[in-house]
Parts: C-alpha cells; structure tokens; sequence
C-alpha cells in the first residue's frame, strides 16, 4: 500500500484497505479531494488543522496502537489502530517524519473503528493515532523504535 | 582439588575400609553433599524439565557469569540484575560452595579448578534420566539458541544438536539462532527431523504477506492426565538482531494481544495448565507476565539468567512464575505442579547446575558425541596458543575474549577502532590453558562471520554506540533486544545507562584524542547484519593471531567509564 493513504468511503475500512493494497482502487478514484498541503505539511499541528480543522487532542483510553515496539524494517511498518468510539476518521502521524501525516481514513461515523496498513518511519519516532468522534479529535500514541540492530544476543 | 566422582567413590571405599581419616575426607563429604544436589523427590503430577541457550556445547566446559549485569528503572537491584556477593546475598547462597561457583563470577579461577567443569550433553542426558526416573510424564523443554554455539554445529548445519535434542527426549522447542541457517533450513530439519519427535512453537512469528501463523502455536500434552498446553515464543527482535534477509518472509515481534488469545484459546481448547516456553529474554518475560493473564508459568530464556528461584508476578488472573535457566548446558531447571481441581494448586522448582564430575556420562549420548566430532577433530583440537589469563566474555561490557578479538582486528585490519556484538554465549578459557580453535568457534561461530572494515565518521561511531546502548538499557522492555553492549577496541568512553538515547554515551577518545564528530575512522567488525559482505571469516583472523605469540596477551579490558550508577547491585 502506497504511503500516503486517504480513502474515503462507508465500506469497513479493513477491506478497503486490503483492495487498496491489492491495487484494486487507486486512491485518486476514490478521493473526493485530495488534501495535498495536509500531507506536505512539516509539523503535526499544521497538518491536523488542514485535514481535521482542529489542534487540541484529547488523551484517550479507547484508541488502540497495534504496531512493533521495535521496527523490523523501517521501510514497511505494519500498524493497526481500532476504537470502540464512533469514528468519524482515523488518522495516523509519525511524529519525526519530515511530512508527519502517513495516512487518514474517513469512515463516515457509521463504521467499526478499524484500520490497519503500513506506513514508513526514517528514524525511532512517536506513532500518533488521531480519532474524529462526535467533531471531537482524540489521540493515543506509541513509541517505534528504528534502530540499526545486528548485535542481539 | 579436583576430584573426579570414580576417584571420590575410590575415597569413601578406602576411608571406610581402613577407617583413617583421610586428609581429603573433608573434601569427599563435600562433594557427598554436592551429590544431594540432585535428589531431588517428584511432587505434584505435572512436571516440566526446561533448559536453554546450551549454544550447542555438546562438551563440558567453563563458563563464568558475568560481574556486571546493570538493571536500571524498575529493573534496578531486582533479577536478573544482581552480581556476586549481591546474587549470593538475595538467594542465601553460602560463598565458596558449588552454587556460588555455579551462579557467579566470584573466586572463577580457583572454584572452577576444585569443582571442575560443567554441561555436557552427556551429563546432561544422564541428570534428565534420572529427574524422569520419579517423573515418567514429565515434559522436556527446550527454551532455543540450541542449534549455533560450536564449530559441529555450524559445519553440520546445526544437525548435531537436532539429533542430540531427540536424543535426550525434548518434547517441545522454540527459536532464535535456529534461523541463522534461514529459513529453508529451519523448515527442512522441523519437517525430516523433528516431525513426530518435537514440536517448534513461535506463536509470534507471522508471514509477511498474509499475516498468517508459520509454526505451530502451542501444543497440548496430557501430563497424568492433566491437559498442560505448552506455547512457544520466539526471540522477538531476531530480523533486528540477526539478518533478515535469512528469514525475508517472516515477520517477529512480542504480540502481547495474540499471546493473549493464544492462552486464552489453550484454555478453551481444555488446558489446565499453560505454560510459555519463551525466548523474549528475563526482562521481557516479566513485563508480559504482568500484562498477560492466565499463564502458569513461563520457562524464559535469551538473557542466559540463571536464577535459582521463580519471580512471582501478579496479574489480573492471578500469578505467573517466570523462571529464566541460564544458559550453554551448565543447568537444568526442574518445575513440579501440584494439580487438583482443574488448576494449580502449589509449585516447587530447583534449577540444577550440572557439575560434570558429579555425573557419569551417558553413554548413548557420549557416542553421539564421539561421532559428531571425529571428522573434525584434529582441527578442533588444534592448539593456537596459551593463555595467561582467564578468558571470558559474558558481561555487559568487554569481556577478555572479545578484548582478544578486537585485538585481532584491530591487528588483522589496521584499524584504529573495532567492534564485536555484545553476544552473551562463548566458553571460558582457564589461565594456562591451550587455547584450541574450538575454543575461538565458540565465540564465532556463525553464518555471517566476515570480517569488515569500514570509514565511518565520528558522528556516526556515536550514533552507533547510542543505539546499541539503548537496545541494553531502554527504561522499557520491550524496547531492549537481550545482547549485551558492543564490545569496543581502540576507542575509550563513558556511560551513563540511566540517561535516554543520545545522552549515554560521551568522553570519546581514540589514541587518547577526542572522537572528532566530522573524521573519518577505519573502523573493524565483524557479524555484519547486511548480506554479502566479503572477507574472512572471523574465526580464521582471530586464530591466526593467536597463532603468533606463544603466550597470549590479552589487551587491558576496555571496559568504559561507567556514570550514573551507584549502589547498584547488577555491579559489584
């Protein structure tokens, strides 16, 4: 799957994930409008307030980060980010990324909060899964490491 | 003194035959006691036999534990990070007896002379008959890092240990060296040699593509009738640690949710007892004990901790023991279960160290042995030179071998600094001792052993040793990879373990200069993770330098300043 991800749709997201991937749907046909300057922003907050129209992230205990502690290869990161909240959209931004924003799902609220991919990390970074619930953003995140490795017991 | 059992036998025979009070007498009940050490009376009626990282030492050896074994946050103080007169102080170990020579560095030389060699998959077979003797049901686990260690192992593909495993009787085994031969391999040996024998468990190692399990989970074994469910974890970080391009399609990692759904599928599938059989190393197992629910016990290894006694560590189902069993033969952890009423109701546990002398070889095993070795032995038993120290490596820092192997490389490549993986197998060598090529396979001997050199800048030399020191000493766990830290030649620093990353590691200095951030160094390795790097293999480079003196000298240990620490009992 391409880097920089945004569907949007009302299908589960898991399955979209798995055509996108399987080269079935380009992102192109099925984006509404491509929030390019969302993408190419360089900080955090620039890039959630292009996307999501909002900064403030409240902490919260429902938004799971499925990733490695430590990135087998920095290239090809396997994540999985599921809420029990009613997601409007789920987003995820790698903190240390020269562009943080990796890839945002619109799910349209109705959808189980779910989606896993892949994204690509340059160095050891914050991982910051953003949910959109009720117009409210809400965020979890989990250190990845990308380490050099070779000298393990 | 070093009495071999025949000669202590020979003793009591004579001592009670003439009734004169020998002058070894004292001695011989000594070592009437040692042999206590292994009555060991069943209890309960589900016993599981675990051992781990035996490094395919098929033959008695010396290993000496380490001195410093930092622990730092939570870990600080606590198993396994305790070291001599500390370790001996938690456990209640009186100092100058066998457990104290076989738990810690302390008085090395000298105990190893009087209470001799340990291991030996000879000995060990006998020790496992006879705890199987009052245990007909028990279970034989093997924890991995059993197929790499040895020059027979490697130049047979690891199929000496595969066939000595059978032939101790294991039932269940795990991995992380094993896939050094990659994955081919791993594959042809599970499916020709192991079918129908042992199980391989990894619960945590998915192909890449599909995500879908490549080995077996876990395994159910009636155990006097009580379903006991053995899963097995692979060393999480083995694509980071070794070479991915050995196992390309397999993805690893610790999986906590899936370990989860793993136990909880064990119980629902009848399980009374589930028990891990793991390779996340000592640290990792306590901090997924805490988190994990519904495990009994986990038999750990990786870190090569021996710790004579279970952690207890609570969680929301209740307690699980987690239990590490050292590691290169010198143990054999023995766990006894009382089960009633569908769940465990009690435990005892010993961890044996297995003293060579104390044991008879058995004889099945001992020719196995004989035979794997013949072709080969004339080039293992070459003698390249003495020794005129102790030769170690296991520590957190340089050990005296890898000191010799830097020296090497140093020499070897006329570099002007040169590092070794912070790997924590490798036998000991005794002062005065030849030292045999054997002995330098023992530090060596894997399937990536070229030697390198490499230009790296002074600003990348620290980026290395940032990354490494954090992998040793990340405040989480789960960040760690279990190797000791990069072994260091020809270039001096300090350490502060209790900093973050980028902060631990200052004072360089090559030749007695500051590290200069912008130049370049000639910088010497070996075991490099990328695929085909070309050069010697480092056991031909260290052997040859041993080859030119007749007495080796051993560089003075460059071991770093350490910072940050103070009453820390991981540090004597």
């Amino acid at each position: 799957m391409k880097r920089r991800t945004f569907l949007k749709g009302t299908v589960a997201s898991g399955m979209l994930s798995v055509a996108a991937s399987a080269g079935l749907l380009t992102p192109r046909r099925v984006l509404a409008a491509w929030p390019e300057t969302a993408f190419t922003a360089k900080s955090i907050d620039d890039a959630l307030d292009t996307l999501l129209g909002d900064t403030t992230l409240a902490t919260s205990g429902d938004i799971k980060i499925k990733a490695p502690e430590i990135a087998e290869n920095g290239a090809v990161v396997p994540i999985t980010i599921s809420t029990g909240m009613a997601a409007e959209s789920i987003s995820v931004l790698i903190a240390k990324n020269p562009s943080p924003l990796a890839c945002s799902f619109a799910l349209g609220g109705s959808t189980l909060g779910f989606v896993s991919t892949r994204v690509k990390m340059g160095e050891t970074s914050d991982l910051i899964a953003v949910v959109k619930s009720g117009g409210k953003l809400y965020s979890a995140k989990k250190t990845v490491k990308v380490t050099i490795g070779g000298c393990g017991g | 003194m070093n009495i071999s059992r025949r000669e202590f036998l020979q003793m009591l025979a004579v001592a009670s035959a003439t009734g004169i009070s020998l002058p070894g007498q004292a001695v011989a009940k000594k070592q009437a006691a040692e042999k206590k050490l292994y009555d060991l009376p069943a209890f309960g009626n589900v016993s599981l036999l675990h051992f781990t990282d035996c490094h395919a030492q098929l033959m008695p050896i010396w290993f000496r534990e380490p001195d410093i074994n930092i622990g730092i946050a939570g870990m600080k103080g606590k198993a396994p990070h305790l070291v001599g007169k500390h370790f001996l102080a938690r456990y209640g170990i009186n100092p100058n007896t066998p457990q104290a020579h076989a738990f810690t560095y302390l008085n090395f030389v000298e105990a190893a002379k009087q209470y001799g060699k340990v291991g030996g998959f000879a000995h060990l077979a006998t020790l496992i008959k006879h705890i199987r003797s009052q245990r007909p049901e028990s279970l034989l686990l093997d924890g991995g890092d059993t197929w790499q260690g040895s020059a027979t192992s490697l130049w047979t593909n690891g199929q000496d240990m595969v066939d000595a495993t059978k032939l101790l009787g294991v039932d269940a085994m795990t991995g992380h060296w094993e896939f050094t031969y990659g994955a081919d391999r791993v594959k042809e040996i599970i499916e020709k040699d192991l079918n129908g024998h042992m199980d391989f468990l990894a619960q945590n190692i998915i192909d890449n593509q599909w995500e879908e399990d490549v080995f077996k989970s876990y395994v159910i074994k009636e155990i006097n009738g009580v379903p006991t469910a053995i899963i097995g974890q692979a060393f999480p970080y083995t694509p980071i640690a070794n070479p991915r391009y050995m196992i390309p399609d397999w993805n690893f990692g610790i999986r906590d949710d899936k370990m989860q759904k793993t136990v909880d599928a064990a119980r629902t599938d009848g399980a009374q007892v589930v028990v891990l059989l793991s390779h996340n190393g000592m640290d990792v197992d306590l901090k997924m004990a805490s988190r994990v629910r519904g495990i009994d016990a986990i038999m750990g290894g990786h870190t090569h901790d021996a710790v004579p006694e279970p952690v207890e560590v609570k969680n929301v189902g209740g307690i699980t023991l987690v239990i590490n069993s050292g590691s290169n033969g010198k143990f054999l952890s023995v766990l006894d279960f009382d089960v009633r009423k569908g769940k465990v109701q009690g435990y005892r546990y010993s961890l044996l160290p297995i003293f060579s002398n104390l044991l008879e070889p058995d004889a099945t095993m001992a020719a196995h042995i004989t035979n794997v070795r013949k072709p080969f032995k004339a080039k293992l038993e070459e003698k390249l030179g003495v020794a005129d120290e102790l030769l170690y490596r296991r520590g957190n820092f340089n050990g005296s071998f890898d000191q010799l192997i830097l020296d090497a490389l140093i020499d070897a490549q006329d570099a002007d600094i040169a590092f070794s993986p912070g790997f924590r197998w490798g036998v000991s060598v005794l002062p005065g001792e030849p030292i045999t090529f054997e002995h330098v396979m023992t530090q060596t001997a894997i399937t990536y052993p070229t030697v390198t050199l490499n230009q790296i800048t002074g600003e990348n030399i620290k980026l290395i040793l940032e990354d490494v020191a954090d992998n040793l000493f990340n405040t989480d766990p789960y960040y760690q990879q279990g190797g000791d830290m990069v072994r260091v030649g020809g270039l001096k620093f300090s350490i502060d373990p209790t900093k973050t990353i980028g902060h631990r590691i200052t004072d360089m200095e090559v030749n007695d200069k500051p590290l200069k951030a912008s130049k370049k160094y000639r910088v010497a390795g070996w075991a490099s993770v990328e695929p085909n790097r070309e050069g010697r293999p480092a056991w031909d480079v260290v052997a040859d330098y041993i080859r030119k003196q007749d007495t080796v000298k051993v560089n003075k240990l460059n071991i770093p300043n350490i910072k940050g620490i103070k009453n820390n009992p991981g540090l004597d």
